[in-house]
């Protein structure tokens, strides 16, 4: 049986959006709320808080968030409360496991003086000199000493999260960049991107199957990794059975960003890539002065959508995707016009799950818009291959691309602090503010170590061989 | 007169690119280039019989080797 998601958090999280869904779809949300509640909390036993009433309490707060959130919080994750377990924050602890050694490596390791011994010859440390430097820690030939650290601020690379007077983890929306590291990483479930799926369902009822307006599906890439129990195009079916007019690309898009933006890297001489929201935001952050590196060019997502908008007016836009931080980027005045909601792969597995739609029953449709390197934007380096084809077919030869390729929040960091003293080696920053790129996207089903060869794979399926064919009707249109 | 070629997944497989190069290349020749405006669309509903081509309401199917012909019995009467 191959395994539908990583966690049960995630499974917990899936069964709370499906059933908002099949109320939402029965026009009975509001008066089912207990009932839901009801369906997830079975019996009278808890199983994963003290007592059932504050696994229901939760639940309910899942569904509030699942029904788009808090309103009056703009940004689109979210801390519950009651869900945070208050994990302990003592950082750098020695535990049991010490065994009162004489060797004393972790008070040779320790820069600040802070390990001290009591009689037994057991080590301790001194929590006002200790800076939390983790040398001591990997000096242990025991591996006595600990890092209590809460997952969720270990998680964020970027240190919006901190610990409220009520203890509970709080968020610092003036640094969160949306990445949903932390809705990941929490153990207990507590962190949560908000939900559009009513919104959908909304435009799925208004759309009068596509009478009305037409409701366009735009799809990630990174798809090709999820959904393994059955076949993409078994994916693009359901979501036609769901009412979606139709499925195009997001990495028709990437293709049309790719051309551009080796033209607009050949001419400025430097840039950062504009494609993963949660890195422009993060430069926009913590970077400013390197604002203006920021590609000019619309995300794949947007850049796709502009187009199919060009094409059809009146049309509605979805985009479906393994990321949290495009749930904020379409709340930006420059993409607001062009994608009207954002579900995560979570949410479409919901989605299709509340109509009882069975994917492996459904025939294979097809999708193929892009070309391989549009496709390959879905995994860290991707979109540096894709611009140096995209230089390559333009017959730019008097610009030497040196790109350099960041997935994750750290990596990203270390390159920009490094340009921003011009002593960076490169010319072009691929930023992903997840590890391995869109494939280890917080709204991702599955995270798993062949998901960059799945991704692959799926490239080298694509009808379009160059960049150049994929966009050329596109790129002929645009002229006249 | 407007020529929407459509570029959805289905006919693009079946070819939409190499219909829409050869349009081009047709109305470039003919000297109608002011006349006939080529657009795109993703999907018009008619994947089974792709590539689909739309003049006004009407969709036609279109393949690679019939472009030539589509051209001109469809297009060319119509300007």
């Amino acid at each position: 049986m191959v395994k539908k998601f990583d966690t049960q958090v995630q499974y917990l999280k899936y069964k709370v959006l499906r059933e908002v869904a099949r109320h939402a779809f029965a026009d009975d949300l509001l008066t089912s709320y207990n009932d839901i509640a009801k369906i997830i909390v079975k019996g009278d036993k808890p199983t994963m808080r003290c007592c059932i009433y504050k696994e229901r309490s939760i639940v309910n707060e899942r569904i509030r968030m699942a029904s788009g959130g808090g309103k009056k919080n703009p940004n689109v994750i979210e801390v519950l409360d009651i869900a945070c377990d208050e994990c302990p924050v003592s950082g750098y602890v020695v535990s049991d496991l010490c065994r009162g050694c004489i060797a004393h490596r972790c008070e040779d390791a320790c820069a600040k003086g802070a390990i001290t011994f009591d009689e037994t010859q057991k080590a301790h440390i001194d929590k006002s000199k200790c800076v939390e430097c983790g040398m001591c820690a990997k000096a242990c030939p025991y591996s006595a000493i600990m890092n209590h650290k809460r997952p969720c601020e270990n998680a964020c690379k970027i240190h919006a999260i901190s610990m409220a007077e009520s203890k509970a983890a709080q968020i610092d929306n003036d640094k969160c960049i949306a990445c949903g590291a932390c809705v990941y990483q929490c153990p207990f479930g507590a962190i949560m991107d908000k939900s559009y799926i009513i919104d959908v369902i909304n435009m799925i009822k208004q759309s009068d199957s596509n009478r009305a307006f037409k409701l366009y599906a735009v799809v990630a890439p990174s798809i090709a990794s999820q959904f393994r129990h059955v076949k993409v195009g078994q994916v693009i079916s359901a979501l036609k059975l769901l009412g979606f007019y139709t499925v195009v690309e997001a990495a028709l898009g990437a293709d049309m960003v790719a051309m551009s933006e080796a033209k607009e890297l050949a001419e400025k001489g430097f840039l950062t890539s504009s494609c993963c929201p949660a890195f422009v935001d993060y430069i926009k952050k913590f970077f400013p002065d390197m604002q203006d590196k920021i590609s000019h060019n619309l995300s794949p997502m947007a850049t796709i959508a502009k187009y199919i908008k060009e094409t059809d007016p009146e049309c509605k836009i979805v985009f479906i995707g393994p990321c949290t931080a495009k749930k904020a980027e379409i709340k930006l005045e420059t993409v607001k016009p062009y994608v009207d909601s954002v579900l995560t792969f979570e949410e479409l597995q919901a989605l299709i799950d509340a109509r009882d739609i069975n994917m492996s029953e459904l025939e294979v449709d097809v999708l193929d818009n892009a070309s391989y390197f549009g496709r390959i934007f879905a995994r860290s380096g991707g979109l540096a291959d894709a611009v140096a084809q995209a230089l390559k077919e333009q017959n730019i030869t008097d610009f030497e691309l040196k790109p350099i390729s960041c997935d994750g929040i750290e990596q990203c960091k270390i390159a920009l602090m490094r340009a921003s003293k011009n002593v960076l080696p490169n010319n072009f920053i691929e930023g992903m503010a997840c590890i391995n790129g869109c494939i280890g996207g917080a709204g991702c089903l599955t995270h798993g170590p062949k998901d960059k060869n799945e991704v692959d794979e799926y490239g080298r399926e694509a009808y379009e061989k160059t960049i150049t064919d994929a966009i050329k009707f596109i790129t002929e249109n645009k002229k006249h | 007169m407007k020529v929407t070629v459509c570029i959805g997944s289905s006919c693009h497989l079946k070819g939409s690119r190499e219909v829409v190069e050869s349009l081009q290349r047709l109305v470039g020749e003919s000297g109608l280039d002011e006349k006939v405006e080529l657009g795109g669309a993703f999907c018009m509903g008619n994947c089974q019989n792709g590539v689909s081509v739309k003049i006004g309401d009407e969709i036609f199917s279109v393949t690679p080797e019939t472009v030539e012909k589509f051209f001109e019995e469809n297009v060319k009467s119509r300007v």
